[in-house]
């Protein structure tokens, strides 16, 4: 078993690789209702956002946390819990909406041969708890801005209510844009060397009337 | 829900691009056969031409590639504009690896500009396995997502950050899907989110495993998929024991049943092409028996001059005339 730092450096190196969560689904499903989002989790999301020391503190503690168990790579806005906490930023090509053609007859990724596929994980992961239907979910584009950030905080203020949608099955399909995309909360965290966070950069433009 | 834009009219001007006659053909229920090419690795025009000359009164349309297998080759629009000016209509291949989004969404625009009818979106091989393993892949988005921004940008004329197109693209929009990678129960599942972000007409994969396409074609029904977007089963002949090994050996997620290897095992080194075809074209007589099947996408990659022989052993001989009927 290597360490979050070894496993940190080698991703920063070649990119991600899969991981295999360290924890049963069962468990973390479990876990999921503790942490829902409710007044007290919003107002601690405010305490932390207002102290840069303290915000760092606890993004660093979640990282090392989620490092550990499903080698997050803090990409700032969580899928797991509808992945069978399996996480999709370690696939190889950070695929959020399901497995590439290129999975092995034995389930290994295309990529890494020797690794399994985190999306077939997933796949069996959320199958033993009656949750596949997860995986049909649409999940939006990742807001690259969101690198290094913590996604609890995220998730407890409410940016990430619509990471993703459901296919309505309508003429009508879902729309693409989040309604509250990731902001840098504290841009000068450190992030993924790859993709640095603009510190400055304006909110997402939120489609003001003037640039329709 | 969504700050999106509001919902409502796009934009005021027609779609700008060429009109599909792929989408004319799928749509008229008639068996639909589309090809495959890979642009050249170099700088002469004329090899696209020559190509693509033997296909023009067979195929309804052909992929243009985009990198394929992560190797560089002459880009996917500049092919298909050599397509275009070869008589044949192109649907040009565009995948995640190579562009962000801000470059997905100008080639894709940049397609329809310039006639362009037809675009099929993938995610793309991982550099790991073309000729520059050094590479930084992008994957910006995913499939799905890069589907997603296609159909939002053609039919709500906006871009992915909402700004509006004027005149939005036109382009037919398609994916592709391997029924035979696992998680097999979760492969039909796969399409229909796909088709839930944009897509209109799906190419398979190599199908091989006549069972096994068969029963994903048993879920795609289920679902009622058929019913929303054209499915072209992917075929193509293996001509070698080299071609054979290398698609069971390297070439993740194909599948080849030991029924089809013995039968092309038992043939003398001289008579393997011939099989190969003739398995093809079994294959593609087969696939166009099951429900839901709308046609074939046939990749021979460097025998697209064998292409025609193959589809008039299928039985997809087309009359001299073109936009012809099928002779059969």
């Amino acid at each position: 078993m290597t360490t979050g730092g070894d496993q940190r450096s080698r991703a920063i190196a070649a990119g991600p690789r899969p991981v295999r969560p360290r924890l049963a689904a069962g468990l973390l499903y479990r876990i999921q209702h503790l942490l829902a989002p409710n007044g007290f989790y919003r107002w601690l999301a405010g305490w932390l956002e207002a102290s840069r020391s303290r915000y760092r503190f606890f993004a660093a503690t979640e990282r090392t946390v989620k490092n550990q168990v499903f080698g997050c790579r803090m990409c700032g806005q969580c899928t797991l819990p509808v992945t069978g906490y399996s996480c999709p930023m370690t696939c190889p090509k950070q695929l959020r909406n399901g497995p590439c053609g290129g999975v092995g007859s034995d389930g290994s990724c295309e990529v890494y041969p020797e690794l399994r596929c985190v999306w077939l994980t997933a796949y069996e992961r959320a199958g033993q708890h009656g949750r596949v239907t997860d995986l049909t979910l649409l999940q939006r584009p990742v807001d690259q801005r969101g690198w290094g950030q913590s996604s609890w905080v995220n998730y407890w203020q409410h940016r990430d209510d619509d990471l993703w949608t459901a296919d309505d099955g309508l003429a009508r399909a879902p729309g693409i844009w989040r309604s509250d995309p990731v902001q840098p909360v504290h841009p000068e965290l450190p992030v993924h060397p790859e993709l640095p966070v603009h510190p400055g950069l304006p909110v997402h433009p939120g489609l003001p009337a003037g640039r329709r | 829900m969504t700050r999106g834009p509001a919902a409502g009219p796009a934009a005021s001007s027609r779609p700008a691009g060429a009109p599909s006659r792929l989408r004319s053909r799928l749509e008229s229920g008639e068996t639909t056969v589309t090809a495959e090419l890979s642009p050249p690795r170099g700088a002469d025009p004329d090899a696209v031409r020559r190509n693509l000359g033997p296909l023009r009164d067979w195929v309804d349309a052909v992929n243009i590639t985009d990198g394929q297998s992560a190797h560089v080759r002459l880009s996917n629009w500049a092919g298909s504009l050599l397509a275009l000016a070869a008589g044949v209509e192109p649907v040009m291949q565009i995948t995640c690896r190579d562009r962000n989004r801000i470059a997905l969404q100008s080639d894709l625009l940049s397609a329809a500009a310039l006639g362009i009818p037809n675009v099929v979106v993938m995610t793309g091989d991982h550099p790991r396995f073309g000729d520059h393993p050094d590479a930084k892949p992008v994957f910006d988005l995913d499939s799905v997502q890069l589907l997603w921004a296609a159909r939002t940008m053609r039919d709500e004329g906006r871009l992915l950050s909402g700004r509006r197109l004027d005149p939005p693209p036109g382009w037919l929009i398609g994916a592709v899907e391997n029924p035979f990678a696992p998680p097999a129960g979760f492969r039909a599942a796969r399409l229909g989110k796909k088709i839930a972000a944009g897509a209109e007409f799906v190419q398979t994969q190599f199908v091989f495993d006549l069972p096994a396409f068969t029963q994903w074609m048993a879920g795609v029904r289920d679902l009622g998929l058929d019913q929303r977007c054209k499915i072209l089963a992917g075929v193509g002949p293996i001509r070698s024991l080299r071609a054979l090994e290398h698609l069971r050996g390297n070439v993740p997620g194909i599948s080849i049943p030991d029924e089809v290897d013995r039968r092309l095992r038992g043939v003398p080194a001289s008579q393997m092409a011939a099989e190969g075809q003739a398995v093809c074209a079994e294959i593609i007589a087969q696939v166009l028996q099951i429900p839901g099947v709308s046609g074939v996408h046939v990749m021979a990659p460097g025998f697209d001059r064998g292409i025609p022989e193959i589809l008039d052993q299928a039985g997809l001989a087309r009359s001299s005339t073109a936009g012809g009927q099928h002779a059969h």
